[in-house]
């Protein structure tokens, strides 16, 4: 496109136009080559870095790659579905493998609630009270880093700077010290995802507040209301909707956070998770994969529906929900 | 003050009912809602039997767990042999073979002095009797064949625990007497041998010597110039692991990097066949989207143990799970920035009779490109934090690192450090990724 041809009908001044502009655009092409050919050397030597440091290498492994599903084979599809519902197995050895049914959670005498199930719900139950107590927590927090609520600089830069570190703080770690002081258990799940929620939402809450209209704010001052009046009757009610988009938002991801941290310690269904694909338990792990991709889906489909109602149906920055 | 008549009162409310008369969801769904959540909450207290579970934490330990983070433990075990008190120090001693020790003295009579902090708080150790100094009042232990004897006037600190005798100096540490030994935890703030290991040569150097020894010409050692055996030394640190550490963490950021990378790549070209306004084929379009969809569905937890299992533990299996659950969700993100289109440039440059190819390159690209790569930026800084716990179950990396050092309970120092390169490093791309997105969408926060 930078090609304009017929230079010889143009005026002088419109000659070193032209050539200003054909310099701008050959810097601009060099700078582009020059940053492309720079990412793609350091993909290079990362990949070379991440292959050499793997305990497989990466070409060697790849053909094997799905030897391990061939071996991953359920006896027959019902098996999945025996799994699921702690139905017995006509395969019942006695291992581990087939055994459906020990694991069930019986609520009275008859009924019982599949124990893949029943861990599911820990997870998800999980995911909805830290979400609750993050949220919460950033709400109280958010008002005290906006600019345009709070003037002192020192408290927003502290409440801000602590917000930082409570999204950067590796989760696992507080999962790790509240599993040695209160044993393996969801409190230790809980805890790191509120943590970690604190910081996330908090961080949007607040750039939410400092987007807000500051005309109800006024208006309520010069009525005489005191701070927690503008804020209350002022700011909450035009945040309101942003906020619990995002919280919803958080919500999704949190079910998500709540089956990895589950692995590393955490209970619920992503410690079954990874207990049964250690073992090879294939009828059981796909049981859990679909129960998983199940919730998900719902859980997604149905936050986006609450969304949409909330705020409309803006084209939702994902990313940003996700730091 | 002014007030206003009943007529203009009615008047207002007629005029703005749903100010005066507002609908209950309106009044009271605030507190409805707050109510609905302290019930749910009460109900995951039992649900999760909270209360029964932190009654029996085990907080005694919490806190020294977390004293442990800022501040370390010197614990020999002072025998008694021959009339004479003899240290033994565990294979994690921190000091080296034969090295002064300012707060346990031997004496040549055989006994030895354990100082806590100042010199009236310090344990008088001889095989026969060990004199405890509290606050400069000295209680006398006895020791006798198979048990160590409080005396009767003993303060709490000093207890009389079976056959032996706890005391306890608070931060400063603690000493079991026993009938054949002292066991002694004293405690110290910050962190041990933190440059150096104790069979180091260079060990003893703190952080001024070390930068003087790096610039002296005399050698430490023959072999090596000064600054090649620091660096050698300090990697090699047995205690603290250096070495190990940072590479690990390069693992952890190479997983985000590339994965987030090939993502970008991969999503890129897929979302021009998922977005409704550049590729006319609605089978195409559905397809594409369901299959973002599927991808972005399954947990990273799934996609990081499968590749686990094919691959091998290490970085390439982090790789993978990011980049395939990433894929899904960036290519949704970015076929919903396609579908926002402003279709004016695509339009011109159609005008003008190019190709379908250069009206995406001409007409589409420079519009959503600065989105597209804002939001993969977006996505590496989250992904440098997810790959952590992504290591943790089993990929590799910094995560897994930080996973062994907690199951030995004794290494909290060390998750204090690698806590602070991650904190480090997170801030460092976080500022990274804030300065590129605002150079390209021009917005800061």
């Amino acid at each position: 496109m930078a090609d304009i041809a017929h230079t010889s009908e143009l005026s002088p001044a419109s000659a070193t136009l032209l050539q200003h502009y054909r310099g701008q655009v050959m810097t601009r092409r060099v700078y582009s080559v020059l940053i492309v050919l720079g990412v793609l050397a350091a993909l290079v030597l990362a990949m070379n870095y991440a292959n050499a440091a793997n305990s497989g290498k990466f070409i060697e492994r790849l053909p094997y790659l799905f030897d391990f599903l061939k071996s991953f084979v359920p006896n027959d599809p019902f098996e999945i579905v025996r799994a699921m519902f702690d139905l017995p197995s006509p395969y019942d050895d006695g291992s581990l493998k087939f055994d459906y049914t020990s694991d069930r959670y019986y609520i009275g005498d008859t009924f019982y609630i599949p124990h893949f199930i029943y861990q599911l719900i820990i997870t998800v139950n999980i995911a909805i009270v830290s979400t609750i107590i993050g949220g919460t927590l950033a709400f109280c927090l958010c008002f005290f880093a906006a600019t345009n609520l709070v003037g002192a600089g020192a408290v927003r830069w502290f409440v801000r700077r602590s917000m930082e570190v409570m999204r950067a703080f590796p989760e696992i770690v507080i999962a790790g010290l509240l599993t040695a002081v209160l044993s393996i258990g969801p409190i230790a799940a809980i805890a790191a995802i509120s943590f970690h929620t604190i910081g996330a939402l908090g961080k949007l809450f607040f750039e939410v507040v400092e987007n807000a209209d500051m005309k109800p704010e006024e208006g309520l001052r010069s009525v005489g209301a005191n701070w927690f009046e503008r804020v209350r009757f002022g700011i909450v009610p035009q945040v309101l909707p942003n906020f619990v988009s995002y919280t919803l938002l958080r919500a999704e991801i949190n079910v998500r956070a709540s089956t990895i941290i589950g692995a590393v310690g955490g209970g619920g269904i992503g410690e079954v998770f990874r207990l049964s694909i250690g073992r090879d338990h294939a009828a059981k792990t796909y049981a859990i994969v679909i129960l998983l991709l199940v919730t998900i889906v719902i859980i997604d489909q149905f936050s986006g529906y609450l969304r949409r109602r909330l705020v409309g149906n803006p084209s939702f920055e994902l990313g940003r929900g996700a730091a | 003050m002014i007030t206003i008549s009943m007529a203009e009162r009615t008047r207002l409310e007629k005029k703005y009912p749903e100010v005066f008369q507002p609908n209950f969801l309106r009044r009271w769904g605030l507190l409805v809602g707050a109510g609905l959540a302290l019930l749910y909450l009460i109900f995951c207290w039992f649900f999760f039997s909270v209360g029964p579970a932190l009654k029996n934490g085990r907080w005694d330990r919490a806190a020294i767990y977390v004293q442990d983070w800022y501040s370390w433990r010197a614990q020999p075990r002072l025998r008694f042999q021959d009339d004479a008190v003899v240290p033994q120090w565990s294979s994690r001693g921190q000091y080296a073979e034969g090295a002064t020790i300012d707060w346990l003295t031997p004496h040549a009579n055989g006994s030895m002095t354990a100082t806590f902090g100042s010199e009236s708080n310090r344990l008088e150790i001889s095989t026969a009797q060990v004199d405890v100094y509290l606050d400069g009042v000295p209680y006398a232990i006895a020791i006798t064949d198979d048990a160590a004897l409080a005396p009767e006037n003993a303060p709490p600190e000093i207890e009389q625990d079976g056959r032996k005798v706890l005391v306890n100096y608070g931060f400063a540490g603690q000493a079991e007497i026993r009938d054949n030994q002292v066991a002694v935890q004293r405690r110290f703030l910050g962190w041990a041998n933190f440059l150096y290991d104790p069979s180091s040569p260079l060990w003893g150097n703190d952080l001024f010597s070390t930068i003087g020894l790096v610039f002296s010409s005399d050698r430490v050692v023959a072999e090596k110039s000064n600054a090649q055996l620091v660096l050698d030394e300090w990697l090699g640190n047995r205690a603290w692991q250096h070495g190990d550490i940072l590479a690990k963490l390069m693992q952890t950021l190479v997983m985000a990097f590339v994965g987030t990378l090939f993502a970008t790549l991969v999503a890129f070209p897929l979302a021009f066949i998922a977005a409704r306004n550049i590729t006319a084929s609605r089978p195409a379009n559905w397809l594409m989207k369901r299959s973002f969809d599927f991808l972005r569905s399954i947990d990273m937890l799934i996609w990081a143990l499968f590749f686990t299992r094919g691959f091998g533990p290490g970085p390439i299996p982090g790789i993978a799970a990011i980049f395939f659950a990433d894929t899904g969700a960036l290519g949704k993100v970015y076929a919903e920035a396609l579908e926002n289109l402003d279709d004016k440039q695509r339009e011109g440059i159609k005008s003008v009779g190019a190709s379908p190819a250069a009206v995406n390159r001409f007409g589409v690209v420079p519009q959503v490109l600065p989105v597209f790569i804002s939001q993969s930026l977006y996505f590496w800084e989250s992904n440098t934090r997810s790959a952590t716990v992504i290591g943790a179950v089993g990929a590799g990396g910094i995560g897994l690192k930080l996973l062994e050092a907690m199951g030995t309970n004794s290494d909290w120092d060390k998750v204090a450090y690698m806590v602070l390169l991650i904190l480090l490093v997170v801030f460092l791309f976080d500022n990274v990724s804030n300065a590129i997105r605002s150079r390209l969408i021009g917005t800061t926060h």
